[in-house]
């Protein structure tokens, strides 16, 4: 470990003095203004809260207790089995993600725009209910194979939504430069567009692996033993807070790596577009004769991810006899989960907000510490976050403990990093010389922020907001625990008829819950910068 | 378009963050407030019928047994509720242990069998349930009569269970109280050589042996009641056999009821109101012909169909031995089956 004393001017010698600094970003001196650190650090001393439940939880029974269960080795074996997971399903996402996204984007795919809105739908789809559909198919995908297969249809437009965005967002010109000087389509792809994507898809990708080590759903119904389901083991058959909080703090470790390792593929490159900032809609390449292959992958992929847990929901309708239609309870229940889960994104939006600009305009111990912290608790399984919150909101906000507001609150602290990894990708498309020059002009670090730098980057953000909204409307661990005594969303109800085995009265919850999730699917898919 | 957008956003922003507030703090304050680890769909009906005895209004938190727990833990004294209704026995011990729970009366324990509540008087079981074989009778013409016959090579790889649910380690706690650590951990590892297959719960080990995916599964016997009331007799192709002769794997198992310590004293009376309601012939009766358990206070029958419990043989065990859970999870972790 280097001191900080040694290391900041360390780092300042390996560009030469003069050289420019890498355009998208500000010189590592430049400080962030402070209308962006003052709430940025606010959002991420929320966000760092449950790790000082951890820590309490963790050490109860004294360091070396807390020890004894990490240094196990049936702990290092499931976090084993967790990274073997999570490296698969990440590869698939990027894989399924990014293919998917130029074609709907940037190719005359037929029908791309009614495209573009189904394949966000998977999102919608509780892992819980993919893996149970697989499952009741071919029962012998359980195990790795069906963990990554479920986990892969759920969590692809993670990297889906924000690259669509960024292809959205970059300058046609570069590509054309590239095609003018005699590549073609592919090789330009390769080597012109890809490069331009690495931000939108590698924060992508670290929320899909986040996602991964963190879900409980899909691994406990393929019975894949991974590290979070050493955790809820704690609590369900051992009632112990203290091992399941230490377990946890690995975790916590875990997402601090992936986090500085993905920042490390960042690179230095230039990802805003050239000349006056508006970008122009990019000519959509010719598929040819490969337009039945990519309509054949387009629709597969939303075959399986959608149209497949939909079938079985209608299979539940027909077998089970628990049918009852009660359409009140559904539009009730359907308004409140509306509610609480626009309520969590637009907060969970504003407040990532100043941390993702900052995370795209700057370098530095600062930048890098608050992006951490943003970070730092997504890997947790929910119930332990979920806990966390009841531990400071008992203590410290107790009129707030189980009202509206606390469960608003927890959906932000929960999925900040989804928002904040879609502001920076679209900051980072925007020239920040455009910032320089509207502050030259006079307007001050608050009037840049609204008249420049987020209207460049309102596509991204937006994405951002609806892909928050939609994991809101499913979250089920801390609603269960927050919501007030008597609420119920959509999550808690399928919840609810799933445990009594009363799979038919189930379905019309889970279908709400993707047709709900097609609202901003489609308005982000209609919508063209 | 652009321009449009972000002005949507922020209306959208405004909005949402405003309408969830206008909904809070509506109706009527309630006098009792449970913490309930049972399923909405078996407890609603009789949280009526209990609003209606007590003549207040009953607010209830359902969630997962042992997450309730954790939650009441965290909560401490600051709860909000008065009365915890859990799905398991372990639940309530772990509350019992960390002295969250209020001491019972002597006449409300006294309803139930020593054996049916906690040793230290502060929760009582309500309902009863059986362990029991489920079993494709496809597979298996004639099911074994003793756990101990699955450790034999013919049942390897054709065994369900669910090592993480409490009921399954009661049974194997209860294991240990009647055949010693031991002999325990023999038929444990065992069971571990047949490689059997984990499933997370009760339900799902009944629903892996109704499709065939195993031949045999140790579950709670009205999992099976609610499917064939669910899905219609003809479509459950599982069935269930109860282990006679007080075989380990035939352990009865109780949900159960505590007060919480820290709850005012008016609402304390509705919890000591409502302990003794659950434990009345209507609630009883309740527990016996809609979620298909036993009840646990003398004098009420059991649903038709579901034999009673004076026919059945089952391992005589006091449930306040159950306490030694902690061991029972170390074994389960040193054989390698959690």
């Amino acid at each position: 470990m280097t001191s900080p004393e040694l290391s900041a001017p360390a780092r300042r010698e390996t560009r030469p003095a003069g050289a420019p600094a890498p355009a998208g970003r500000r010189r590592a001196g430049t400080r962030p203004s402070w209308v962006l650190i003052v709430p940025a650090v606010l959002a991420a001393a929320l966000a760092v809260l449950p790790l000082g439940y951890l820590a309490v939880r963790a050490l109860e029974r004294g360091p070396a207790y807390a020890w004894g269960v990490i240094a196990d080795d049936r702990t290092g074996e499931l976090l084993l089995r967790s990274l073997g997971l999570t490296t698969t399903v990440v590869a698939a996402c990027l894989l399924v993600g990014v293919s998917l996204a130029w074609l709907t984007v940037r190719t005359a795919l037929p029908g791309a725009r009614a495209w573009s809105v189904l394949v966000t739908l998977p999102l919608a789809v509780p892992s819980y209910v993919t893996a149970f559909a697989w499952l009741s198919a071919a029962p012998s995908l359980a195990g790795f194979t069906g963990s990554a297969l479920a986990l892969t249809l759920v969590s692809f437009p993670y990297v889906y939504l924000p690259v669509a965005a960024a292809l959205r967002g970059t300058d046609p010109g570069h590509e054309e430069v590239a095609r003018s000087l005699g590549h073609g389509p592919f090789r330009t792809f390769l080597r012109v567009t890809l490069p331009q994507l690495r931000p939108a898809a590698a924060g992508g990708g670290l929320l899909v692996a986040l996602y991964v080590l963190s879900d409980f759903g899909a691994v406990s119904l393929m019975r894949y033993d991974t590290f979070t389901r050493g955790i809820y083991t704690s609590y369900r058959a051992s009632f112990d807070r203290t091992p399941a909080a230490a377990l946890s703090a690995v975790l916590v470790v875990m997402t601090v790596l992936l986090v500085a390792a993905e920042t490390r593929t960042r690179g230095r490159a230039d990802y805003a577009r050239t000349g006056t900032g508006t970008a122009r809609r990019a000519v959509p390449a010719a598929l040819g004769r490969l337009r039945a292959l990519a309509l054949a992958w387009c629709g597969a992929i939303v075959a399986v991810a959608v149209g497949f847990p939909l079938a079985t929901l209608g299979y539940w309708l027909a077998v089970g006899t628990s049918a009852t239609w009660d359409p009140a309870t559904l539009s009730t229940t359907a308004l409140t989960t509306l509610g609480v889960a626009a309520a969590g994104a637009a907060l969970t939006t504003l407040v990532a907000l100043p941390v993702g600009v900052i995370a795209a305009r700057h370098r530095g111990r600062l930048a890098h510490l608050l992006e951490q912290a943003a970070y730092a608790g997504h890997a947790v399984p929910g119930i332990t976050v979920a806990l966390a919150l009841v531990f400071f909101a008992v203590r410290y906000a107790r009129p707030l403990y189980q009202e509206t507001p606390l469960l608003i609150c927890a959906y932000m602290v929960l999925f900040l990093p989804v928002a904040v990894a879609a502001t920076r990708a679209a900051v980072l498309q925007a020239p920040p010389v455009l910032d320089d020059v509207a502050r030259s002009l006079g307007r001050t670090p608050f009037g840049v922020l609204r008249e420049v730098t987020l209207p460049l980057a309102a596509p991204g953000v937006a994405a951002g907001a609806a892909l928050t909204f939609v994991v809101c409307m499913k979250e089920l661990p801390a609603t269960l625990l927050l919501r007030p005594t008597g609420m119920d969303t959509l999550a808690t109800r399928l919840w609810t008829e799933t445990g009594t085995g009363s799979f038919a009265a189930a379905a019309p919850y889970a279908a709400a819950l993707i047709l709900l999730a097609a609202v901003p699917s489609y308005l982000l898919g209609r919508h063209r910068p | 378009m652009r321009r449009p957008l972000a002005r949507t956003l922020t209306a959208f922003a405004a909005a949402a963050l405003l309408l969830p507030l206008a909904g809070c703090g509506s109706g009527e304050p309630a006098g009792l407030v449970i913490y309930s680890g049972r399923n909405e769909n078996l407890v609603k009906p009789l949280v009526e019928k209990l609003e209606k005895h007590l003549g207040t209004n009953v607010e209830v938190r359902y969630g997962d047994s042992a997450e309730l727990s954790a939650q009441l833990l965290e909560e401490g004294d600051k709860t909000e509720a008065g009365l915890f209704l859990s799905q398991d026995a372990g639940a309530l011990g772990a509350l019992s242990k960390e002295q969250r729970l209020a001491p019972l009366p002597r006449t409300t324990l006294d309803k139930v069998a020593p054996a049916h509540r906690g040793s230290a008087g502060d929760w009582t079981g309500v309902s009863g349930r059986v362990r029991v074989l489920g079993y494709a009778p496809a597979q298996v013409p004639a099911p074994p009569n003793s756990v101990h016959e699955l450790v034999k090579p013919e049942w390897k790889g054709r065994i369900g269970f669910a090592p993480t649910n409490a009921s399954f380690q009661a049974f194997v706690t209860g294991m240990r109280v009647l055949e010693g650590d031991d002999a325990t951990r023999t038929w444990l590892k065992g069971l571990k050589a047949n490689e059997p297959k984990a499933y997370d719960n009760n339900l799902k080990v009944l629903d892996a042996v109704d499709k065939g995916e195993v031949a045999i599964g140790l579950l709670n016997h009205y999992y099976w009641y609610e499917q064939v009331a669910e899905k219609g007799a003809d479509k459950v192709k599982a069935k269930i056999h109860y282990l006679p002769e007080g075989d380990p794997g035939g352990l009865v198992n109780v949900a159960g009821v505590g007060i919480l310590k820290g709850a005012d004293e008016k609402q304390a009376g509705y919890a000591q109101q409502a302990v003794d309601y659950l434990l009345s012939a209507e609630a009883q009766k309740y527990f016996a012909e809609e979620t298909k358990e036993y009840p646990l206070v003398a004098g009420v029958k059991t649903a038709e169909g579901v034999p009673p419990l004076e026919t059945l043989q089952p391992p005589k065990i006091d449930l306040g031995r159950l306490d030694s859970l902690k061991q029972t999870l170390t074994m389960l972790q040193d054989v390698g089956l959690v």
